[in-house]
């Protein structure tokens, strides 16, 4: 789970991150408002989306004066911003982060991930901010700092002492840097994130250290005991399906094909994709039904896929391992008379009680193409998706 | 021979009184698993399918001597369930349960470390189908049935997708020595290198069959291993070539973070180590039964 940059800040503060005087502004009087309320003469006012390279696609603007403000305000409200980390459509701005405009002498890079490989919290560091991660690991990996956190005592200070001194910063600007690693790690471990990045962390012209901008993600497995994190969710930044599929404990993301795919089990769902493209087609979406596979929750599955109207066959693969295949059939019987489905519908069962589903799909009276095998399966949606087209 | 688990071996359920734990002892009973009881804490003394119930492993161990546990507690209890059993002795945990934390598990894996090799707790999963050793006995939620005895170790991060290989392979009369579902967790208790090198000691596995998907190292650092230590083949399957990058495609783990994370990345690295790799997900089987063609009787047994 992702939050918003303000969002970010307002819980790394509380750990003691040094970060930057602001305020989310949800209108452009709100937005003079808290500009009045930082005072100065100079603000930045940054759309608040789930994507970073907000910069170079106009979302960040510097303010020298009130009108300017309600100005950038007007201009980023209600717009759809579009980044390299958007894709196409964009995401919508509905928040922004008014903040003071700092004098920056030098921009640095702080991240903090849960590395799967080494399977501990690994803080990393690079001299030169302002670039994403992999870019620099690509460009100067020799200059990267690593430190890896034992998870038994958690991070020391000399691990992030070592750090700022391998950054280069003068010893009164690490203390400040120790602080802002130590909050970070805390509030990692504390609040569950996956990933915390300062980028940049900067220096200002008069040697303090603060960071710029932060992103932070979260283990959507440890929300249930972090309700403080879990509120923060914004369903606008999420496509609408994927938040309905969340509801019904369903877990589906959106692609870009035609074959609309049903499928129990996340390994079964990727390798019947791969099949189809194997075939010759493309899938419209990942979704797995996990386990169950009632007749409600693959009722919902259907309204689900076909809400994309990019879908032109619907392809169904179970392998009913508790399940019974008859179950399984029943279930989609019910589904597919229920939401009355408007494409061609393929679908494939394995497993238990395999032939009395067969026997069951088939006696339904309903257009359903069968299939007995994955390949079979694929082949038959793909060329169904062909007929359409030729229609 | 098989691997991790056979009819003799003893086994306990965390979890044992509830609907899931119930349904699945009674499939691990029916399939031959020597299930000796149960845990539940607050319901020890009682008897459950005819077995004893223990508030603690630790009491479970003393009376039953045994040796392996299956977890079926929910996601918040579970890093708390797996170091309860390391700390009783248990010898082989395999945890079914999906959505535990990953900061739970990074704190188990440490945790386990802190007993001698000797004693130390092999753990499978968490997020897996679990573990069978074909016609003998199964810790898990698979069907039992669609697993016929034979020379193949298959290990693989899907439930679902394993079972899917295990069709494929009883369709062509090739039969399993154990099937190991390593989960699809980012941090998961054994690795793809570990289940590796069980095949390999074992004398009766003459091939083995290891289905990754998108996400994480684990999946290039089996291909090394195979390449520098394996001596019999190892037919491979990578699932996830049309997911895109940074979306989670349903496991924890699943996802194209880094380089070398996707789908075609991986089966390359799989190729150029040697290893056999599927064309397609509906080629499991036919890949397999091919190895095996190729490498007839190719038995490796070290003799004492």
């Amino acid at each position: 789970m992702d939050i918003h940059e303000y969002q970010a800040k307002e819980l790394l503060a509380a750990f003691g991150v040094p970060v930057p005087k602001g305020g989310v502004a949800y209108s452009a009087e709100q937005a003079v408002y808290r500009a009045a309320e930082i005072g100065g003469t100079r603000w930045v006012v940054k759309a608040q989306i789930h994507a970073g390279a907000r910069g170079k696609a106009g979302g960040i603007r510097l303010c020298t004066s009130d009108v300017d403000v309600r100005q950038a305000a007007k201009d980023l409200l209600g717009k759809t911003l579009v980044t390299a980390q958007t894709g196409p459509e964009g995401l919508p701005v509905h928040r922004l982060l008014v903040e003071q405009a700092l004098p920056i002498e030098r921009e640095l890079y702080v991240g903090l991930v849960l590395d799967r490989k080494r399977e501990r919290i690994v803080v990393v560091a690079h001299p030169h901010g302002g670039m994403e991660i992999e870019e620099i690991a690509q460009q100067e990996p020799a200059a990267i700092l690593r430190e890896v956190v034992e998870p038994a005592v958690g991070m020391q200070a000399f691990q992030a002492r070592e750090l700022a001194f391998g950054l280069g910063l003068r010893p009164a600007q690490v203390t400040q840097a120790v602080t802002a690693i130590l909050g970070a790690y805390r509030a990692f471990r504390e609040l569950d994130a996956t990933m915390v990045e300062f980028n940049p962390l900067v220096v200002t012209t008069d040697g303090q250290v603060l960071a710029l901008d932060v992103k932070m993600s979260f283990d959507d497995n440890a929300m249930f005991r972090r309700p403080n994190v879990a509120e923060l969710r914004d369903y606008a930044q999420e496509d609408p399906r994927e938040a309905e599929a969340a509801e019904h404990g369903l877990n589906y993301v959106a692609l870009d094909g035609d074959i609309g795919c049903i499928i129990n089990g996340a390994g079964l769902a990727m390798a019947t994709m791969d099949m189809i493209k194997h075939a010759g087609g493309e899938p419209a979406n990942f979704l797995d039904i996990g386990g169950g596979a009632s007749p409600d929750r693959v009722a919902a599955a259907f309204r689900l896929v076909l809400s994309d109207r990019k879908v032109k066959v619907v392809l169904v693969n179970v392998f009913a391992g508790i399940n019974r295949c008859d179950w399984v059939a029943e279930g989609v019987v019910q589904a597919v008379r229920s939401v009355q489905a408007p494409v061609p519908i393929v679908v494939r069962l394995a497993g238990t009680n395999v032939q009395e589903g067969r026997r069951i799909l088939k006696e339904s009276g309903l257009p359903i193409v069968t299939a007995d095998t994955l390949a079979e399966a694929a082949e038959r949606a793909v060329a169904a998706r062909n007929a359409v087209r030729a229609a | 021979m098989s691997i991790l688990l056979d009819e003799t071996t003893r086994v306990i359920i965390q979890g044992f009184t509830g609907d899931k734990g119930t349904f699945h002892a009674k499939e691990m009973i029916a399939y031959g698993t020597n299930v000796v009881g149960g845990v539940t804490p607050g319901k020890g003394g009682t008897t459950h399918l005819g077995r004893p119930v223990f508030n603690t492993v630790k009491e479970a161990v003393a009376n039953t001597g045994a040796t392996a546990s299956l977890i079926l507690v929910p996601a918040p209890f579970c890093a708390d369930a797996i170091m309860e059993a390391a700390d009783a002795g248990i010898r082989l945990v395999v945890t079914i349960t999906d959505g535990v934390p990953a900061q739970d598990m990074m704190t188990v894996k440490r945790y386990l470390w802190r007993y001698p090799k000797e004693r130390r707790t092999r753990l499978i999963g968490p997020n897996c189908a679990g573990v069978i050793s074909a016609g003998k006995a199964m810790m898990g939620i698979m069907p039992g049935h669609i697993y016929t005895r034979g020379p193949v170790g298959v290990v693989t991060r899907s439930g679902t997708l394993g079972y899917e290989a295990a069709a494929q392979m009883q369709a062509l009369g090739i039969g399993i020595t154990t099937s190991v579902g390593i989960g699809g967790d980012p941090i998961n208790g054994s690795s793809f290198v570990d289940i590796l090198a069980l095949f390999e000691r074992d004398p009766e596995t003459e091939a083995v069959m290891m289905i990754g998907e998108i996400g994480g190292p684990q999946e290039a650092d089996a291909a090394v291993f195979v390449k520098e230590h394996m001596t019999k083949p190892v037919i491979g399957y990578v699932a996830g070539l049309t997911a895109p990058k940074g979306r989670r495609m349903g496991h924890a783990g699943a996802i194209i973070s880094a380089f070398g994370d996707t789908a075609a990345e991986k089966a390359e690295i799989m190729r150029s180590a040697g290893l056999i790799v599927a064309p397609s997900p509906a080629e499991l089987g036919a890949t397999v039964a091919q190895a095996l063609a190729r490498a007839p009787s190719r038995r490796v047994v070290v003799q004492r």
